[in-house]
């Protein structure tokens, strides 16, 4: 175990591939949809398993946006800015919500560990402009008061499953 | 896997059909992205659960059965009218129902689908009119629906359904009646040219790959739809998967291919999922792998998943991702038809593209030429968004015009404000303008205004959209999705977004359009490939048609879009007393007063130079 991940699960993933070069970006996807992120042993556990260089993993693992290399918090937010909804005014709702995480700077994820807010280019919802998701679950029609209002309702909900 | 041959596929073809005819009731929901994002199936398992405990039959697909009254409930592929969503559309009544909710449901059982009577509340309203169905709505009866024409009528997840209504039929008659020369030929004499953008002719691409001598061949298909504010592909694999399925698989005997890849945007997890079921139902009925129906071709389809990488859009970028490599450009020739997957002969058309390919085998060359124009036959999808009344995915005929689809079927521009621009292509693509209305949409007109019909995404813009905005927006995205490999597209795209900051700061000078134009001439004419080369597109399309908004950012540093009503200079009637002072110092004689009376500003003649301002004893000047 490093920090939260099963090296023995990891390997499982990568068996159901074959161990096979070409299928590098999948099993990366499937680890990371299990621990929404990519560490460092586990770049090194592929590589070795692929047989191929660690340089190699990682290059890969940092071209695409969807690959993180960062713990990322339980709630993953992702505001879409693609035209559609960028001409509907969805940088306000970023803003809000960045604001009332608290994140500054390049800060992507909450103090608390919660959540982490992102942007994606298209979630191909354009006519429910200006839309977001939470887990990958599509919210349609926001403004950047039922935004925060959303995450106030998702904090609650961890507060009384916790107290 | 079964094996099945020719006869035996015939046979379940006639079953499928006699199944359907039979098919009296059926309640549709549409199960799109977007009218699952509205509460699509909340509504679906609502109405399942509830009819079940009312005792109504319910069978959710054409295999299962009903007797007597039982109903079809389904899940139909989009209907493109996205924006009224969740869609209910339910027969025999052919009613369709919008914005359905769950509590809508009980009413909806009892009132239609037990007793028949419509709902009048539920029906679509808009443009002064009430609509029973989609065939009396604007938005949808202006278009002409090829690829799309089962979407939102039939169940997307039902092979046989597809069959029914002459699914793989076209690959039957692909295997057994042409030979590879004629299948290409069709695709040439049909005029179908690639939905991806480049336009080039599908023919012609499956005859070089066809003429390649190679141990393996390859078709690709690049579902990897990442112009912002596009989402037709979405609409085709999710609606009508076995379509692009078959595509392919006709791709393959054209062209001798056995071994197909779909690259889908990780961002489309809908689409994946019914990619791989239609794949899993169709190799389970053997209309895929080895030996289909008989013929003795084998044909094996694998789905990859994009991670975020909008360059991957590019063929030699994709086919490096499906290698699992970092996806980048790499210099061509060699083309992808010699040395595409794998260094290896490979087809790779768009989604749409595939869509296309079964109606033209079916209906013939000939049938598909007659739609569109001469150059650009058939028909496009169009995702129609951004500020007009009805967004949605549209399906018009190639050659229409922006006002046909923007004000017949979209219903003009939203709060009744005034068209100002549509940006067509993505970030690749240029913006067109009130001048171009009337032009005809198609591959030809489109790029010699210097725009093109790229992937199909149509963004109109309203009188209150700041042009420059929309250029540093569209920048900002490519430059986020520069791959790097490249100077001109890395270091370039940078430098223009700084510029265009700049200007739309406020802070930016004359200088720095001279400078934006010179770079956009560099980086078209020198980066490696089409993402960089038509990354100034947006810039060059508005500094063209837009000059005035980007002066109005560099000469008056003030943008009415950006930066509201022009502030003005005002005298506070109650801190004046009188002085004099402020007139004195007026350079433009633009303060008119007497002593010891209110005086007042001319804001016409104020240049706002702040004299008077600085200048009044008792601060009664501010800019307001």
């Amino acid at each position: 175990m490093a920090n939260g991940i099963s090296m023995a699960r990891v390997e499982e993933i990568i068996d159901s591939y074959g161990a096979q070069r070409s299928n590098l970006i999948a099993i990366m996807q499937d680890v990371q949809a299990e621990y929404k992120y990519l560490s460092v042993p586990v770049l090194e556990l592929i590589a070795e398993k692929l047989n191929i260089g660690v340089a190699k993993v990682y290059s890969v693992a940092t071209f695409y946006e969807n690959f993180s290399l960062e713990a990322k918090g339980k709630y993953i937010i992702k505001v879409c800015d693609g035209t559609a909804c960028h001409v509907r005014k969805s940088e306000p709702i970023y803003k809000a919500l960045k604001a009332h995480l608290g994140l500054e700077g390049k800060q992507k994820t909450s103090a608390d560990g919660l959540f982490t807010l992102e942007t994606v280019a298209c979630l191909g919802a354009c006519s429910l402009a200006p839309a977001m998701t939470v887990n990958d679950e599509v919210y349609a029609k926001m403004t950047p008061e039922s935004a925060v209002e959303l995450v106030e309702s998702l904090k609650k909900k961890e507060e009384s499953a916790n107290g | 896997m079964a094996e099945l041959t020719r006869t035996e596929f015939q046979a379940l073809r006639a079953e499928a059909e006699q199944l359907l005819a039979r098919q009296k009731r059926q309640v549709l929901v549409c199960g799109g992205t977007a009218c699952i994002a509205s509460g699509a199936m909340k509504v679906y398992d609502y109405l399942k659960a509830e009819c079940e405990k009312r005792g109504i039959q319910i069978s959710v697909d054409l295999k299962h059965e009903t007797e007597g009254d039982g109903i079809h409930l389904k899940k139909s592929g989009c209907h493109g009218f996205c924006e009224i969503g969740p869609l209910v559309s339910i027969q025999p009544q052919n009613v369709l129902y919008t914005h359905v909710k769950v509590e809508d449901c009980d009413e909806i059982i009892e009132k239609t689908i037990i007793g028949g009577e419509i709902i009048d509340r539920l029906l679509y309203k808009g443009q002064g009119m009430t609509c029973l169905n989609r065939d009396e709505i604007p938005f949808c009866k202006n278009q002409t629906r090829v690829v799309l024409r089962n979407s939102g009528l039939t169940d997307a997840e039902d092979m046989l359904e597809y069959i029914a209504k002459g699914g793989y039929s076209a690959l039957e008659k692909a295997l057994f009646e042409m030979t590879g020369e004629e299948i290409c030929k069709t695709m040439t004499d049909s005029g179908l040219r690639g939905r991806g953008g480049g336009g080039f002719p599908t023919g012609r691409k499956w005859e070089s790959v066809r003429r390649n001598v190679a141990d393996v061949k390859y078709v690709v298909c690049n579902g990897d739809e990442g112009d912002p504010g596009a989402f037709m592909d979405q609409g085709i694999m999710e609606g009508s998967p076995h379509s692009v399925i078959e595509g392919m698989a006709i791709a393959g005997v054209a062209t001798d291919a056995t071994e197909g890849y779909i690259y889908v945007r990780a961002e489309y997890p809908l689409a994946v999922q019914r990619l791989k079921a239609a794949i899993a139902k169709a190799e389970e009925a053997g209309l895929l792998g080895d030996n289909i129906m008989g013929s003795g071709f084998s044909f094996h389809l694998h789905v990859n998943r994009g991670a975020g990488a909008f360059v991957c859009g590019e063929g030699s970028a994709l086919t490096a991702s499906i290698e699992g490599k970092r996806g980048m450009p790499r210099v061509k020739p060699p083309r992808t038809v010699d040395q595409g997957l794998w260094a290896k002969p490979t087809v790779l058309n768009n989604v749409e593209t595939y869509a296309n390919v079964p109606l033209i085998v079916l209906n013939g060359a000939e049938w598909f030429s007659n739609i569109g124009t001469e150059s650009s036959s058939g028909t496009k999808v169009f995702a129609l968004t951004g500020n007009v009344v009805n967004t949605g995915l549209i399906e018009v005929p190639m050659g229409t015009t922006l006002r046909e689809v923007i004000f017949n079927i979209g219903g003009g521009i939203k709060d009744g404000k005034k068209f100002k621009a549509v940006q067509i292509g993505g970030p690749s693509g240029g913006c067109l303008t009130e001048e171009h209305l009337d032009m005809p949409m198609d591959f030809d007109s489109l790029k010699k205004v210097g725009a093109m019909i790229g992937s199909g995404g149509l963004v109109v813009m309203d009188e209150d959209t700041c042009m420059v905005e929309v250029a540093r927006f569209f920048m900002n995205f490519t430059q986020n999705e520069s791959c790097g490999k490249c100077v001109p597209c890395r270091e370039g795209t940078r430098r223009m977004l700084e510029i265009l900051e700049r200007i739309v700061k406020n802070e930016g000078t004359l200088e720095d359009l001279d400078m934006l134009e010179e770079l956009s001439a560099t980086i078209t004419e020198t980066a490696l490939c089409g993402l960089g080369q038509s990354a100034c597109k947006p810039v060059i399309s508005t500094l063209k048609h837009f000059r005035n908004e980007y002066l109005a950012h560099v000469v008056d540093k003030h943008c009415p879009h950006c930066n509201g009503s022009p502030k003005v200079l005002k005298i506070d009637p109650d801190k004046c007393k009188g002085c004099t002072k402020c007139k004195r110092n007026c350079p433009m004689d633009a303060i008119t007063g007497e002593v010891k009376q209110v005086h007042v500003i001319d804001t016409e003649k104020c240049i706002k130079c702040g004299a008077c301002v600085s200048g009044c004893p008792f601060g009664a000047i501010q800019e307001v």
